[in-house]
Parts: C-alpha cells; structure tokens; sequence
C-alpha cells in the first residue's frame, strides 16, 4: 500500500554537521503526502535536526550544514539557489513553546497571510477565522481577536502558533515537540487537531512520548545517535517492530 | 502574488543596504578622528613633551606639568572612588534581596553614572572650591572620584551576581562567616571583572574635561594637590581656544596621549574580560 | 565559654560590622545624590531669589547689567539634543541590526568593538577635531552646497541658510550624534539580543524576509528596550560638555536656522564659570547647572523605568 502513495518530502543520503559533530547520518526516508509521520527516540538523537532541515531554519546560524538531498515536490530543497522564504511559506512549523508575536490575535495571523497576499479587510477577516477555526481556538478568542497574543493561556497560545502556521496555507507542517510545554487538557486538544488537519496537510512531528505518536501518526520513524534506526507504518513499528533497538526502546527497557 | 512578493524583496533589500550604510556611517567617523589624531599628534611628539612644563605663546615648552597633574588626579580619583564603590557594590549583591537601600541605590546609581559631569564639577565647586576659597588638585580628586563610584559599583554588583551560589555554599558548608566568604571567595572569583570595571573608569576620567574645568582649573607649572593644578584635558581646551599655532600643536599632541591612554586601557580591559569568560 | 564560642560570638560580630559597614556605603551613594541637589540649589538661591521661574524662559545674558535668563542656554541643549536623535537613532538602529542579524559571525565581534571605541574616545578630541578638522571641511564643501541647493527650495529652505562658517548648531548636533550612537547602538543591540530564537524562527518559518522579522517581531518586542536606549543616549547628548563647547559657537542667543551659532546649558558654564566675577553671574550659571541635572535627571528615570519594564515582560513569558 505504501508505494502507490507520494512522497511529499524525499530524504535521501542526508547527513547534517554541527561544526564538526556529525548530528545526522546517512538519512534515507520518504513523508508521504496526506499523512502524518511521527519521528521519536531519546533526547539528542537528531530527531528535530532532522526536521529543521526540511525548512532549512539552520540556514540562520553559521556553522551548520547539510549535505545530501531533500526533495519537496521533486524539487531539492537544499541547493543553494532556492528561495528560503518562499521554501518556508510552502513548509510551516510549530515550536516546543507557543511563540506567539508581541502583538494582538488577530494580527498575529494576518502577519504571515500579508506576506503573500494583498487581501481586502473582509478576505482578510474571513481568513482568519478560518484559520482560527482549523486551530479549533474560534470560539475561545472571537471575542478578543484585538487584544494581546500573550494574554492567552499556553494551550491556546500553542492553538494560535498553529493557527498561524496553518493561515498561510502550507503544503507541509512540521511540529517540533508542540505539547512539551502544555498540560495534558491542552495536548489533547493540539493531538485533535493533528488529526484533522492531515485532511489538508502533510504532517511532520517530533515528539518525546510514544504514546502521542501511536495515537497521532500513521507512519513512525525511530531514530537513535543521529541515524534513522526504523521507520513503518504505526502500528506495525509499535506491535512488531523489525530492530531490536526499536523494540527496546518502545518497551521501555531503554531511553 | 508575485508583484506583493517583488516588492517584499526589494523593502528587505533597500532597509537592509540601509543597516549597512549605517553601519559605514559609523564606522567613517571612527577613522576620520583616529586619523587626524594620529597624523595632527604623532608630529609634535618629542622628548621635550614629557620633560618640560607648558609655554607662554611663542615659547617652546612641553605637556610635562599636565602629565604629571592628570596622572595625580587620575590616581587619586580612582583610589578615593574605588574602595566606596566595590563595598557600596558588595552590599547591593551579597545583602540587597531585602530592604529599600539596595534598590533605592541601585537606581540612583544608574542615574549618577549618566548624568552630566560638568554638574558634578558644579557640585564639588560648592562643596570644596567655594568653601577653601581656591581651586585646587583635591578637588579635581574628589570630582574624579565621584564619577568612578557608580562605575565601579555598577560592575562590582554585577560581577559578584555572576559568582555561582554553590560556591557561596560550599563556603558557608564549612563555617565561614560572611565577610570571609564575600572578602576571600566571591570577590576574589570577580577579580578580572572588577578590574575591568575600574579599568573602565580610570578611561573614563582620564579623558573627562568638564568636572575639572571648576575645580582643578589650570597652573602653568608644577603645583601640589593644594593649588590648581595642570591637567591634559584642561591644558587641550585652553590651549585649542587659543589663536596660537604652536598652542595647536601641543593639544593634538595631548590628545594622541590621552587617546592611546584610553584605547590602551580599553584593550587590557577587553583582555581581562576575555581571561574571565574562559575559566 | 569555650575557644569555639568565642569564635563564633567574634565572627558573629564582624559579620554584622560588615553588613553595616557596606551599607554605609551604598547609603554614601544617596546621599550623594542628595549632596549634589541640595548643593545646586544652595548655590543658584541668589538666581533662584532674584529672577524666580521666568528666569526658564527669559532670553537676556548680560553680565555689565547683570540681567540673566537662561532660555537660549536650556533651548539650544534641547535643541541640538533633539536633532542629535534625529540622526542617531535611525543610524544607531541600523548598526544594531546590522550586527545582530545581518553581519557574517566572524566581522561581528570587529566591528562591534569599533563602535563601543567610538565612545571611548574623549569628548575632548570630538570637540578638537571638530573645532580643527569638520568644522572648516564642512563650511568649505558642505555648507556653501546646502545653502545653494536646499536652501532655496520652499518651506524647508530656511533652515539651510546663515553664514558658512563650520561651527554653529548643526555642527553641534551632529558631533553629539556620532557620540551617542554607540551608547544608543550599545542597548539597542542588547535588547534585541534577548529576543528569543524560537520567536523569530516563527517568524522566519513563515517565510518572513530578516526586515520584516525585525519590524514586526524584534521591535515590538524589545519596544520598551529601544525607548529605553534612546533615553540613554538623550541623556548623554543633553550633559555632554566639551565636544558641544568648541563647536555650537557660544552664541547667547535664538537660532533662526542650522547654521546659526547658539550656546548650550553645558557650554555656557565652561565658558563663563571660571571667569564669572559677580555673585550673581555665578548663581545663574548654577541655576543652569541646576536645570541641566532636573532635565537630565527626568530623562533617565523615564529610560531606567522603560528598560526595567523590558525586563519584567521578558520575565513574565519565558
């Protein structure tokens, strides 16, 4: 079943060097489109290195470097004559934190939309709302949309980080660990609307808890010291898992 | 979307270029005065500049007295200024979690290390000057002084911040009193930072001009600390006023003297705070 | 008691003799502070009896009548501060960017050093080179160009006009502004430091260009920050003495365009104190002191309070 579906991202030969620490090795690994792929493994094994790469977010610091090949749509991404807004327009991203702008709701998600689109006020509060709702966050700010982004609980300040990712239309969304920093209420809600939104997006998410990423992947990749040990469907890696490292580490005995 | 996205680039390029304008700006002004300084300076340099004292018009003569005189009050300003500010310092970061002093001071002290030196001249003018009936070097010292304290306090403060609390703790582990723990142990760890601090300060007055102008004044000659007394920057302002070529050239050359003095005292500064990030 | 007890008892008491001890002294600094009001004021009371108030907003500096006001004095501080931040900030702003977004790593740490010398240079040698060096260059190149070609066009044009003589306030203004931009330089690269990675990946992540992540994250952010650095530098521009003294031209009087000659609070009392011979000439001249340091005064604690207020934003969502 697997290989009649796209691959939206393609991962191939990828290594990645902190200076001269070797953070990725030899990565090979498809995401396929409309699913929602979840990386895990223990704390520095490379799993958001892996991830900011595909949004080149490394590009922004010296001494960082990718080598290798990262396919969005066929295209690689990380040749050196790709335009990096755009590329980010295209993948949007979630952090650990809510990082929402110093400024108010409603502007916090029209911020990204004007940087691609001339909308009228009505387009434009039409948008946001829409992407509110997707962030499922609507009801809980439509009454506030003027006031400050830093007003919001963390859970909801997570909602409007993905609101905002979501509002510009992204192909890809890359969540990097987005419910380490919320309570379990919270998680709840950003896991419900990970499902929902595989409907539109490709989704990549890193997470530290194997639970959230049996219940919110369809596809699992386990990585350890900076290589890509196993990836497969969820359910296959969860129940019967090829590596015995994988085994390990879902059951426990290690990490 | 593209012409939005044209237009996006070219904002981001056009305020971008500007930032490195701004950049070249500053930059241009920085050579522009080290190069007059350096070329207007460097040739009235000579042996008889350290040897003797300032001329009338005309005459010859060298800086000898003002060397000698800002060297005094330099000295004696930081001394007089740096004991009040490390304890004042000392206080603000070993005792200051409780009470009204330690914020009240901390504030003031931020305000005292801006304001105006030339109210500072004003302050010690009332004080000393007004009350002794004559200028004199003391009151050039006090004046120094007075901007060294919040300098030394400020850098003081935060450098003892900067100790690890395990380090106090392991002092107290083994019974030692307070004073011993701050005296021996933290200030002793702060060491570079503060003497950065102070080196700071010393650059910082042995430039000042202004707190002198009303309280060491002048003196052609030799004077002790009870008299006005000589001083670089003074002996500059007078003798740049005045329409005398050779007056001219022996300012440039007090001021190629006190600016290495200050990039020299920069640079050792620059080096201790490099010395103190790496252990 | 035993040895021990005594010990203890001993280090129990220089314990205390120091607590006390360094308060005294941070108590020193307050009363200083107190010392240098209280002396000011002691000092103007003849100025302050004799013309009152209206001594801020008189125009007269005459010592044969002994007639004072000190308004073309305070104007010419504001005034020449003013136009200072007027080409200080923007240029501050852009060297502040510049080193935290835009420079290569390895030009960072250069450069950034070269603009903190800039304010290690006295302002002393400001005041020389601008007496020696700009002020001719400029009234030989720049000024005569001016006058010819912007100070003929409507509405503006006014400004630009008076004798081309180097010194004067424009002159004043402009050295004051090479002289603060380090300091403002100094806070704003600061403050847009702790602005937080994550933050302006968000930013960058939606495929934001660094401008637009500067204007619309970093600035709102460090909002009170900036405010705060440019307080600062205010401060700095409205005290500085020497570098202000050789060039503004020691005019007592209202400038009627940029190249007027005019005189500041600072340059009058270097000037005038040390050869003041009448009480009350020496009394004005401190009520100028006095002025300069409520005005400065004012100044900072508006900058203090914005920067402590970045602080506690800061602290409250991280």
């Amino acid at each position: 079943m697997t290989t009649e579906l796209k691959p939206k991202i393609a991962v191939k030969n990828l290594n990645f060097y902190y200076g001269n620490f070797h953070a990725l090795k030899n990565i090979n690994l498809d995401i396929l489109e409309g699913h929602v792929t979840a990386f895990i493994g223990p704390s520095g094994c490379g799993k958001s290195t892996l991830l900011r790469t595909f949004n080149r977010m490394y590009d922004l610091y010296p001494k960082l470097r990718a080598e290798g090949e990262i396919l969005l749509n066929g295209q690689n991404t990380l040749s050196s004559n790709i335009d990096l807004n755009m590329l980010r327009a295209k993948v949007g991203m979630v952090f650990q934190k809510p990082t929402p702008f110093p400024m108010s709701i409603y502007d916090n998600i029209a911020f990204g939309v004007k940087l691609y689109e001339s909308l009228s006020k009505s387009d434009m509060d039409d948008r946001v709302e829409w992407a509110l709702k997707k962030a499922a966050l609507w009801n809980e700010v439509k009454d506030k949309l003027r006031q400050s982004g830093l007003g919001l609980s963390g859970g909801q300040q997570q909602r409007l980080c993905i609101a905002r990712a979501v509002s510009v239309k992204p192909e890809v969304l890359l969540l990097d660990e987005p419910t380490s920093a919320l309570d379990p209420i919270s998680t709840a809600h950003v896991e419900e609307l990970v499902h929902e939104l595989k409907q539109d997006y490709t989704i990549a998410i890193v997470t530290h808890n194997m639970q959230q990423a049996a219940r919110v992947s369809d596809y699992t990749a386990y990585m350890y010291l900076g290589e890509l040990v196993e990836v497969g469907e969820t359910d296959a890696i969860f129940t019967t898992p090829k590596q015995k490292a994988t085994e390990d580490y879902i059951t426990g005995k290690f990490g | 979307m593209l012409t939005l996205y044209t237009r996006r680039r070219i904002t981001n390029f056009a305020t971008l270029s500007l930032s490195m304008a701004a950049m070249a700006f500053g930059l241009f002004w920085l050579l522009w005065i080290m190069y007059t300084l350096i070329s207007s300076g460097a040739s009235a340099i000579s042996i008889d500049l350290f040897t003797k004292t300032t001329p009338a018009p005309g005459s010859e003569g060298g800086l000898a007295n003002a060397i000698l005189g800002s060297l005094q009050m330099t000295i004696g300003g930081t001394l007089l200024g740096t004991p009040i500010g490390i304890l004042a310092g000392i206080y603000l970061a070993e005792f200051g979690s409780k009470g009204w002093v330690a914020p009240t001071t901390r504030f003031i002290n931020d305000i005292l290390l801006s304001a105006p030196s030339i109210v500072i001249g004003l302050f010690v003018y009332g004080a000393m000057v007004a009350q002794m009936g004559h200028f004199s070097g003391w009151a050039g010292i006090v004046a120094l002084a007075i901007l060294v304290i919040p300098v030394v306090l400020r850098t003081t403060e935060n450098m003892l911040k900067l100790i690890p609390t395990a380090m106090r703790e392991a002092a107290y582990a083994l019974g030692c009193p307070q004073w011993k723990m701050t005296l021996f142990i933290t200030l002793r760890a702060a060491k570079s930072g503060v003497i950065t601090g102070i080196l700071l300060a010393v650059a910082r007055i042995s430039g000042e001009t202004a707190p002198l102008l009303f309280t060491a004044l002048n003196n052609q000659f030799y004077s002790n600390l009870n008299q006005p007394m000589a001083n670089l920057p003074m002996v500059i302002f007078q003798f740049a006023m005045s329409p005398f070529e050779d007056w001219h050239a022996l300012a440039w050359a007090g001021s190629l003297l006190i600016g290495l003095f200050v990039l020299g005292l920069n640079v050792l500064a620059r080096i201790l705070t490099r010395q103190q990030g790496s252990h | 008691m035993t040895a021990q007890e005594l010990r203890l008892k001993q280090q129990k008491r220089q314990d205390a003799a120091f607590r006390i001890s360094t308060r005294l002294f941070a108590i020193l600094v307050l009363v200083l502070l107190a010392a240098i009001i209280g002396s000011l004021v002691y000092g103007a009371w003849p100025a302050i009896t004799t013309y009152g108030l209206p001594f801020i907003t008189t125009v007269e500096w005459n010592p044969v009548t002994s007639a004072y006001g000190g308004w073309d004095s305070i104007y010419g501080t504001l005034l020449t501060s003013f136009i200072a931040l007027l080409i200080a900030v923007p240029v501050s702003f852009g060297i502040a960017v510049f080193l935290t977004e835009l420079s290569p790593i390895w030009l960072r740490r250069p450069l950034g050093i070269a603009i903190e010398l800039l304010a290690g240079v006295p302002s002393i040698i400001f005041g020389m080179w601008g007496l020696f060096v700009f002020a001719p260059w400029f009234a030989d190149n720049i000024q005569p160009w001016l006058m010819e070609h912007v100070g003929t066009l409507p509405y503006v044009g006014w400004l630009f006009q008076g004798a081309p003589m180097g010194i004067g306030l424009f002159t004043a203004s402009l050295i004051l502004s090479v002289m603060v931009i380090p300091y403002i330089t100094s806070v704003m690269r600061d403050v847009f430091e702790v602005t937080p990675a994550m933050l302006k990946e968000s930013a960058y992540g939606l495929g934001a260009t660094t401008w637009e992540v500067v204007w619309n994250v970093v600035i709102p952010y460090t909002k009170n920050g900036i405010i705060g650095g440019i307080m600062l530098g205010l401060g700095r521009a409205l005290g500085e003495t020497m570098a202000v003294t050789f060039v503004i031209g020691n005019a007592h009087r209202i400038p009627g365009n940029l190249f007027d000659p005019t005189t500041s609070i600072a340059a009058t009392l270097a000037n005038e104190f040390a050869e003041a011979a009448s009480e009350i000439h020496i009394a004005s001249l401190i009520y100028l002191g006095l002025l300069l340091f409520l005005i400065t005064f004012v100044v900072l604690v508006a900058s203090k309070i914005m920067l402590m207020r970045l602080q506690r934003n800061e602290g409250a969502h991280s």
